[in-house]
């Protein structure tokens, strides 16, 4: 019997030698990942930038293994330091379209110092930041993000802290593109990622994720297309949503949309390496 | 070339410069900051970027993605600042990232007195980083030293692809001293090598006949994977003993086999000496006004001082040593090459000198500790 190959429109991007990929059954990080390669074919399309020239830079963690599967030149760094890596990378070579990937744990937990200054300094960066709200590879530990009140296995007796907001934290510090998506709504992903690899400055894309193994079970959903639609219920889509909007807790649900779309000067006009 | 008067610092600086330094990312720390402030002035005058960043976890790590876009990168910092380096130190070991790292000592531990000096770290500059490696580490006396030993550090660290330090203190660092600064063109300047095959047939980790992988950064169109994981020679992850081992091994030996590209020292009075001195960095100063004064004295002494402190010169201190019937290790600590100079030389009676000076320990004071011995 004569099996014909099928060939995925994105291979052309992915270092298909290397699946199948690590991600567990349910897991929201390949939705990610597809919507971003969509996005950045579409860019690549329009000329705003070449394939060579892209570089993915990941830390550690489920989302920071994206770099192994993508067909350019990658990365895989070390815990909570790609954004520092991307800034080194992007200010020695400006022609390079730098891309950051990484979960919540390593974005905006031990990572959240180089967060905040690269959005500071409206670096020009991309940040993909996947928000499963619990540190999944080490196996269900508490993050910063995880809502008030759930189970982790440091929290056994619910989580007393607050989640950090991503979103108004580096919407405060002036980055020129803030917007949150979800996995459960994918063309959001990419249309979001679009616009931010298009722009000026610190780009910066949050995406709710389900997590099942480790997250679902541990708010009694263990089930990954029950999850989902747990968390579909749970996003509202508003097309200009306040910055106070953005809070969030697993109760009143999430508002997802653009939080900021501005043009300020990035980095690279600022210092003068924009030849 | 140019005669000028500078410090140490200074004399980093413009070593790298003339190395071809175009990237720099640094943290303001006594006593190394004035090193980011004088490239913050003038290496952008020479195409270059400088960025003070959030803190030296940043600095580093930055400068190892600088160089993986195609610079010729380096960050400086004091003892505190490196402990907050080792963890992505140890990251550029495993993906040989050549890059250069400047370690001007202070007194600690902690935050200690820092404006003051030590060789307190010789083995945190070593062996601070996790993980089983080689690291050179190359030990200037003096402000023309330090300019020289910078453009060998590049030249070392392109060459074989590993993170080399300069490893200063707080003394040299702020010791004006006249230094001739050397034009590029005046000096021996050594580049990573690139791959020569075409991107499909290239492997980022499959090394040369020397250990070293030829290295193509990011835009070349080779589509590297940069792995902090144990990767095999495509950079893929491969969790198994035999790529384990494979990679160790080869991170060792290409520092130990090329290590006659490292290790190099200087020798005063040694030949018919009846006492070897071992000393390093600013403290080989005082021991050698201490040795030209026995010397005056009629007494047999002599100094061996190696420019490079890791790899360890077991060779060239066995030849120089051989003849001498005591060995005295003068540092400015409780006494810790000495442990190194011990092992290598076993049959020898080698004594540790060492002193705790917040300045330079003087030669009188050496001359105290040493004299019932001679």
């Amino acid at each position: 019997m004569v099996v014909s190959k099928q060939v995925h429109p994105l291979d052309k991007y992915v270092r298909v030698d290397r699946l199948p990929h690590l991600w567990c059954p349910g897991c929201g990080i390949g939705i990610v990942m597809s919507a971003m390669l969509r996005a950045i074919g579409r860019r690549i399309g329009e000329g705003v930038f070449k394939e060579e020239d892209i570089v993915v830079v990941g830390g550690i963690g489920c989302t920071a293994r994206m770099p192994l599967y993508l067909n350019f030149d990658t990365v895989h760094a070390i815990h909570g330091r790609a954004v520092p890596f991307a800034v080194g990378v992007k200010l020695a070579n400006p022609k390079l379209k730098v891309i950051v990937v990484g979960g919540d744990g390593d974005i905006a937990g031990i990572g959240g110092n180089h967060l905040m200054h690269a959005a500071r300094r409206n670096m020009d960066i991309t940040v993909i930041m996947v928000n499963n709200m619990v540190y999944a590879m080490t196996g269900g530990q508490l993050a910063p993000t995880t809502p008030t009140g759930l189970y982790t296995t440091t929290t056994p007796r619910g989580n007393p802290e607050k989640p950090i907001n991503v979103v108004k934290l580096v919407a405060s510090l002036g980055a020129n593109y803030v917007a949150r998506a979800s996995v459960t709504h994918p063309a959001l992903i990419e249309t979001y990622v679009y616009r931010a690899l298009g722009k000026e400055g610190f780009t910066f894309v949050e995406v709710l994720s389900t997590c099942p193994e480790v997250f679902g079970r541990h708010i009694g959903i263990k089930d990954a297309a029950q999850l989902f639609m747990e968390l579909r219920e749970k996003v509202k889509v508003k097309a200009k949503p306040s910055l106070n909007e953005s809070y969030y807790d697993w109760e009143s649900g999430f508002v997802i949309g653009e939080y900021v779309d501005k043009d300020d000067p990035g980095y690279l006009r600022m210092f003068g390496l924009l030849r | 070339m140019r005669a000028e008067y500078v410090t140490s610092n200074i004399a980093i600086a413009e070593g790298a410069m003339a190395s071809g330094l175009k990237f720099f990312a640094g943290y303001p720390i006594t006593p190394t900051s004035d090193i980011l402030e004088y490239l913050a002035e003038e290496l952008p005058k020479r195409g270059g970027v400088v960025i003070q960043l959030e803190d030296e976890i940043a600095s580093i790590n930055a400068v190892i993605g600088a160089s993986w876009a195609g610079a010729k990168a380096m960050t400086a910092t004091s003892s505190p600042g490196y402990s907050l380096m080792v963890e992505a130190l140890s990251f550029a070991i495993i993906t040989e990232t050549p890059l250069v790292v400047v370690y001007v000592m202070r007194a600690g531990p902690s935050t200690g007195v820092p404006t003051r000096s030590c060789q307190y770290d010789v083995f945190q500059v070593r062996y601070g980083s996790h993980g089983n490696y080689e690291l050179p580490v190359l030990v200037p006396w003096s402000a023309q030293e330090a300019f020289d030993l910078t453009v060998k550090a590049f030249n070392v660290s392109e060459m074989l692809r590993v993170p080399t330090v300069i490893l200063s203190d707080a003394m040299l660092a702020h010791t004006w001293e006249k230094v001739i600064i050397r034009n590029p063109g005046e000096l021996k300047i050594i580049s990573r090598r690139k791959p020569e095959v075409p991107p499909q047939e290239y492997m980022p980790f499959k090394p040369g006949e020397d250990l070293v992988p030829p290295m193509a950064c990011f835009g070349d169109g080779y589509k590297v994977m940069v792995e902090s994981l144990t990767h095999d020679e495509r950079g893929y992850y491969s969790p198994t003993t035999e790529v384990q081992e494979r990679m160790i091994r080869r991170l060792v030996e290409k520092v130990r086999r090329n290590s006659h590209l490292i290790i190099d020292y200087e020798t005063y009075f040694t030949s018919s000496a009846e006492y070897i001195f071992f000393a390093y960095g600013s403290t080989a100063r005082s021991v050698y006004a201490l040795v030209k004064e026995l010397r005056r004295e009629g007494i047999r002494a002599g100094l061996y001082r190696p420019k490079a402190l890791w790899p360890f010169d077991e060779g060239g201190l066995k030849k120089i040593a051989s003849e001498a019937k005591r060995v005295f290790v003068v540092e400015n600590n409780v006494g810790l090459m000495y442990k190194e100079v011990a092992q290598v030389l076993r049959d020898k009676e080698v004594i540790s000198v060492g002193i705790i000076d917040l300045d330079v320990p003087s030669p009188d004071r050496i001359k105290e500790v040493i004299s019932e011995w001679l």
